[in-house]
């Protein structure tokens, strides 16, 4: 049987549980840090060059998943915008009143503005409800990939991984 | 008639990674193109590509374009289009038609990357306009600045599928989903995932039944298809799309190889008539070379590292590299190949690869 990515297009969340590239949950309550959701041995390590602290090691063969040490991980975002495949979010569990952010590449064009009301979508697509947008990134380094940050109820700091802008 | 040391038909990744090559080593090197612009689909791909920086990952294509062609203007290669190859003759000698004129050329080596052409699928209403190739969807986009269409249904769900269908979402478009006749998605995981975040559907194991409508695209039904692929009835659904693209797999473009008497083989892994070569890209027939979707469909990064062993190789037989520095030069070409032929995606291209080599040994 194929897995289900294979038939859906996207992960679900048993397949992206013990994955190398997801920082326990233990890691995520204490300060930002990236979650890879890469799971297919393609030939690929830009996150692994472009880590400066050594947080995600993927190896000398690059069709290795790379893997995540979340504890070395400082949350710089670089990897949010350089992964070609965007696979790579920012998550914070650490805020308070049940709330976390999650931050995701963003290749669409206009860009909502900071403090916009969007609707916040599931790996899957589907609607998980309003999120707030706040904050929004885009320099020249990051060539075209801005980076989008929304501000969600804890529970869905897993599973927040796109946006709909209102009209 | 022109002479030339060697002659690249095609200016995309390949045979100008080849023309760059060789035009390193001191070879005397013009490039043709029957396009108005160079640079083949790279100027298209406006995603970031994969691989490891040696590859130049996380650039886009139509930079990685724009640095080949500076490249090979600050080294001098003449880059030739508007010129269609219309013949390769013995002993090196082609006509090529430049604009409306016809001139004889002549080259000791000549490295053939034309590329390849998009397959198609006939059902009924397939010659709707609003029916296109993928690839022309995104010529349009990416290119011309046109949006194809504001419905789009995608057939096809290999990595031209999925990528296309992000980019119809860029350039504004509303996908309704990605379908394919195969039981799982052909392309990466990860290029599936960023359009199934934003809600594009796909279905598998569906092949389109038809495309609706009078003078052009007004729907389409698909419908599911059984292990052995044959359409079950009453499982047709029906899309309200304007229009349909096709992306399923490319044919490389071998007619000058045929008509200049190249050994071909059937590799259907690399996608159909393929010419057989060793190991530095040269055929059946002394003095031409392949390189890119021509010796076998594979990706831009690997079409521009066989470019460049093709035009290493051209370098050494033409005297300009000694063995061992050539040698050399090559290994370090098939290191930085080897990421990309291993893994789910690329170890099956990378094995009939050696197959093609092995012909050549008899």
């Amino acid at each position: 049987m194929p897995r289900d990515y294979k038939i859906t297009g996207f992960l679900s969340d048993e397949e992206l549980k013990d994955s190398p590239g997801i920082p326990s949950e233990a890691r995520r309550k204490k300060s930002p840090v990236a979650a890879i959701e890469c799971l297919e041995d393609i030939p690929c390590n830009p996150c692994e060059s472009s880590c400066n602290v050594g947080a995600i090691i993927v190896g000398e063969d690059i069709t290795n998943l790379p893997h995540l040490d979340g504890e070395k991980c400082v949350a710089c975002q670089t990897c949010v915008y350089i992964c070609p495949g965007q696979a790579i979010f920012m998550v914070d569990e650490s805020l308070p009143d049940g709330k976390a952010t999650v931050m995701m590449p963003y290749e669409f064009r206009p860009l909502p503005e900071k403090g916009d009301l969007v609707i916040a979508l599931d790996r899957g697509g589907q609607e998980l409800g309003d999120a707030e947008v706040i904050a929004v990134r885009q320099t020249k380094r990051m060539d075209q990939t801005a980076t989008v940050t929304i501000e969600v109820p804890k529970d869905w700091s897993m599973r927040a991984r796109a946006i709909r802008l209102k009209n | 008639m022109h002479r030339y040391e060697m002659i690249c038909v095609g200016a995309g990744p390949a045979g100008l990674a080849a023309a760059v090559e060789a035009a390193k080593h001191g070879v005397q090197v013009i490039v043709f193109d029957e396009n108005e612009r160079p640079g083949g689909q790279l100027f298209k791909q406006i995603h970031k590509f994969f691989g490891s920086r040696e590859h130049r990952a996380m650039e886009r294509g139509f930079n990685i374009g724009n640095s080949f062609l500076d490249e090979a203007n600050e080294l001098g290669v003449e880059v030739s289009l508007n010129s269609v190859v219309l013949g390769i003759y013995e002993n090196g000698a082609m006509n090529v038609m430049v604009g409306d004129r016809i001139e004889q050329v002549k080259a000791q080596k000549i490295l053939v990357a034309t590329g390849a052409s998009e397959n198609m699928i006939p059902f009924p209403g397939w010659t709707l306009p609003g029916v296109i190739g993928a690839g022309a969807a995104q010529t349009m986009a990416n290119i011309h600045g046109i949006r194809p269409g504001n419905d789009i249904l995608m057939v096809g769900s290999g990595n031209v599928g999925v990528i296309v269908s992000y980019q119809m979402i860029q350039a504004g478009s509303r996908v309704a989903a990605v379908i394919d006749a195969a039981p799982k998605i052909g392309g990466y995981a990860v290029h599936a995932a960023k359009i199934a975040r934003v809600g594009v559907p796909f279905l598998m194991s569906h092949t389109i039944k038809a495309a609706h409508g009078k003078d052009r695209v007004e729907g389409a039904t698909v419908i599911q298809v059984d292990d052995s692929w044959k359409p079950i009835t009453g499982t047709e659904k029906r899309f309200d799309v304007d229009t349909i693209c096709i992306a399923v797999g490319l044919n490389p473009m071998t007619q000058l190889l045929r008509m200049a008497g190249c050994k071909l083989t059937y590799v259907p892994t690399l996608g159909g008539r393929i010419p057989a070569h060793d190991v530095n890209q040269e055929t059946s027939i002394k003095g031409i070379y392949v390189a890119g979707d021509i010796s076998g469909i594979e990706e831009a990064s690997t079409a521009i590292i066989e470019g460049r062993i093709a035009g290493l190789a051209i370098a050494h037989s033409l005297g300009y590299l000694d063995e061992d520095q050539f040698l050399d030069q090559r290994e370090q070409q098939y290191q930085s190949m080897k990421g990309l032929r291993s893994g789910s995606h690329g170890e099956r291209r990378g094995k009939a690869k050696k197959y093609l080599n092995a012909m050549m040994k008899g």
